[in-house]
């Protein structure tokens, strides 16, 4: 892509900016760059801390800690006034007072410009400004207006207008002031699919006409992939991936992402030697290498990678039966059960319901990640014999000796040492689910505690995103460390 | 021999019950309290000394000066104790419109509290505190504290129904727009509240013109307005001479909240509570 090719200069630096809300942490440690006139789009699920970001980039919110640079300056407690960032906010805030004009014309109304200088008496030159004429105001305002293909509803109020046109409302009054980064706040989300689909080739093509870089905040996966040039996975406050759409999609750096952009199949593995993984029993060639000898991996698969054939064939890897099959358009959408585990695969090639098929992928079809964590480790403190209190509960654990009441311990929790509950009160603590994937043999769990930490649970169990779950501890095993005291203090 | 059909349906209809007949004792109480004193007031207001039909209590208002002094002074005392409330409530109302500093909707309950309590009562308490606790002389000053208390939540309320319900956005496209909070609050905030000034300016001016009580305990013989007045005219027995005077002062008041809301259509804004009067 031609874009792409700009003089690649850094124009925003986020350095390990934090931001909390009471005891609540948004955003957590996050570091990123962003280049000039790069269409940039910050993609996660509601909550991830994608619009905080964006509020500190635009100076709505300081970060707690950390730093954001703005063409090598620091802007981090300059106010938005004083900033050339422009934001479209997610539900317009257009001034209802004002006609269409008179929104975009706002900011070019307080707008000084230079007027050349004066020489003061002391010998110091002072730079003059002024505010624009009339005349440049209409012009620039029914610039903007044109860009955005409302140029004949200058006179019109701004109440009286669909929510397609104050979006471009709002897009005219952004750009007319020349920012150097355009934020925009799921500017989509309140229009219907159609809409939605329009508008997004109109903020594309505006984006290499205006040449500006552009900060684009969405849940939608498939807005990210379509628009960006870039796109940055958040999910819990944090960078999960930063890359291109196809890199995203095709090298997932986690499970985390290969779940949630786009469709896979992700299974729980054992790289058995380089270049060899081994899931549901069954060794497959991969392009990997450089794990430890059977280190678990995660191993993600994407259903269109998966080719259908014969299920004596030699080449086929797995047998597997179809139990489902849609026709979606363009290609099938089927089920099929091999291994005990249910692939979708996609294919042009539709196969009856209940017919046994072989299971064939090629090596650059398999997808290795390492796993996000091997253990779940908390702080906690000894509360008595045999007593742990962590996540505000106590559980009931076997204390090394030597460990008395009040000492600071680790806890480290294999992901199969939790046990969940359905009724939050048969657990020693509760939480909300808020990730289920399932990798092959077994559920993978997120819980998060009241406390904001979390537990990755391996399960044989489905559970819903969102239920509240009581939290259980495996006392066998489940091992606790003592920490040992700062010895500076 | 039956009754013809069409007779029957008729009856059956003037007996069912329609949704309109919920409106019944509306009607009839909007009779027995607004209709019918209107027209008794009107009635005196045109009655002459001699039992007829005159002009006479209008020409006695408008021939002697004192009494468009007088009037004309309770205008000037309603605008300055609105103003006041205006000036001391706007601040508050946006300290209160403002989550970051008011977390709690007790606040506001704090300042609207004095409403429920009776005002005659309020001012009573006033009047203990001012006068004989402070020693402060009854006058124009301590009748303008008063009429400031007791209007002030009439004033306050309006404000910090509209500067809450304001999208706070707003503030954040301005800041972003390059204005600064200064211009942000002439250029937004104010235009946007508006109706609420509106209805807060009529909820404390109407009130204050024809008030006489607070600025009878208040003020004493300085304040004397127009409220007054009517009240002397009513003790003297002079019921046209008082239909008079209160029917010129619903007029004028009635042509002020005209006014204003002809204003308050001018800015464009139907939102708020600017239609409520």
């Amino acid at each position: 892509m031609a874009e792409v090719n700009y003089k690649k200069k850094k124009i925003i630096e986020i350095t390990n900016v934090t931001k909390a809300f009471g005891a609540v942490t948004a955003v957590d440690d996050v570091s990123l760059a962003i280049n000039r006139g790069e269409f940039v789009t910050l993609l996660g699920p509601s909550g991830c801390g994608k619009t905080t970001l964006l509020r500190m980039i635009a100076g709505f919110d300081l970060p707690t800690k950390g730093k954001i640079l703005l063409e090598g300056t620091d802007v981090t407690q300059i106010p938005p006034n004083k900033r050339p960032i422009n934001t479209v906010f997610q539900k317009y805030a257009l001034f209802p007072h004002l006609t269409v004009f008179g929104n975009v014309a706002y900011g070019l109304k307080i707008l000084r410009v230079p007027n050349g200088e004066k020489k003061l008496k002391n010998g110091s030159v002072k730079q003059l400004y002024r505010k624009l004429t009339k005349a440049e105001i209409k012009a620039k305002v029914e610039r903007a207006l044109s860009v955005v293909g409302l140029a004949e509803y200058g006179y019109r109020n701004v109440t009286t207008l669909s929510g397609g046109q104050q979006q471009r409302v709002a897009i005219a009054r952004a750009i007319v002031l020349e920012p150097k980064v355009l934020l925009l706040d799921e500017p989509l989300g309140a229009l219907d699919l159609k809409m939605r689909k329009e508008m997004q080739l109109e903020l594309k093509r505006m984006h290499s006409e205006l040449g500006i870089t552009f900060i684009y905040v969405t849940h939608d996966q498939e807005e990210a992939l379509t628009m960006s040039d870039t796109i940055v996975v958040m999910s819990d406050g944090a960078v999960q991936q930063i890359g291109s759409p196809k890199k995203i999609y095709d090298e997932p750096a986690n499970a985390f992402v290969a779940n949630f952009i786009g469709e896979s199949n992700l299974l729980a593995g054992n790289m058995i030697a380089d270049f060899k993984v081994k899931f549901l029993d069954v060794v497959v060639d991969c392009l990997d290498k450089g794990f430890a000898k059977n280190e678990s991996v995660d191993v993600v698969i994407r259903p269109e990678d998966i080719e259908l054939i014969d299920e004596e064939a030699e080449k086929a890897q797995m047998c597997g039966e179809i139990i489902s099959s849609i026709f979606k358009g363009t290609y099938y959408e089927m089920e099929v059960v091999a291994g005990g585990y249910e692939f979708t695969v996609q294919s042009t090639n539709g196969k009856e319901v209940g017919s046994k098929v072989g299971l064939h992928v090629t090596p650059n079809g398999i997808h290795i990640m390492k796993k996000m964590r091997a253990t779940n480790e908390f702080i906690g403190e000894a509360d008595g014999e045999n007593l742990v209190w962590m996540c505000k509960g106590d559980f009931e654990l076997d204390l090394p000796e030597g460990v008395e009441k009040g000492d600071k311990v680790k806890v480290k929790v294999p992901f199969d040492a939790v046990e969940l509950t359905d009724d939050e009160n048969d657990g020693v603590i509760g939480g909300n689910v808020t990730q289920s994937i399932y990798k092959g043999t077994y559920y993978q769990v997120q819980v998060y505690t009241d406390t904001d930490e979390d537990f990755l649970v391996d399960t044989s169990d489905e559970w819903d995103i969102n239920d509240r779950v009581g939290i259980n501890l495996r006392r066998e095993k489940v091992t606790v460390e003592k920490v040992e005291e700062e010895e500076d203090e | 021999m039956s009754e013809p059909p069409l007779v029957k349906a008729r009856l059956r209809r003037a007996l069912t019950f329609k949704r309109s007949h919920f409106s019944f004792p509306y009607i009839a109480l909007c009779i027995i309290f607004v209709v019918v004193p209107l027209g008794i007031l009107l009635g005196f207001a045109f009655i002459g000394p001699d039992d007829t039909f005159s002009f006479d209590n209008f020409a006695y208002f408008f021939t002697h000066a004192e009494n468009i002094k007088t009037m004309l002074y309770s205008m000037g005392v309603a605008a300055l104790t609105t103003v006041i409330c205006l000036l001391l409530a706007y601040p508050l109302a946006m300290c209160l419109a403002n989550s970051k500093i008011n977390k709690s909707v007790i606040l506001v309950l704090l300042f609207v509290l004095p409403m429920w309590v009776n005002s005659l009562l309020r001012t009573y308490a006033l009047q203990n505190l001012l006068i004989d606790l402070f020693g402060m002389q009854r006058g124009f000053t301590a009748a303008l504290i008063g009429l400031v208390y007791d209007f002030f939540p009439f004033m306050l309320l309006p404000l910090y129904t509209t500067l809450a319900n304001m999208d706070k956005s707003l503030i954040e496209a301005s800041h972003d727009l390059g204005a600064s909070s200064i211009a942000t609050f002439f250029k937004v905030t104010l235009p946007l509240s508006v109706p609420g000034i509106m209805s807060g300016v009529l909820m404390v001016f109407m009130p204050t013109m024809s008030t006489f009580s607070v600025t009878e305990i208040m003020g004493g013989a300085d304040t004397y307005m127009v409220g007054s007045m009517i009240n002397e005219l009513i003790n003297g027995g002079d019921w046209g001479g008082s239909a008079a005077f209160s029917l010129i002062l619903l007029v004028l008041v009635a042509g002020t909240m005209a006014l204003s809301n002809l204003i308050a259509k001018g800015k464009g804004t139907n939102e708020g509570m600017g239609g409520m009067l």
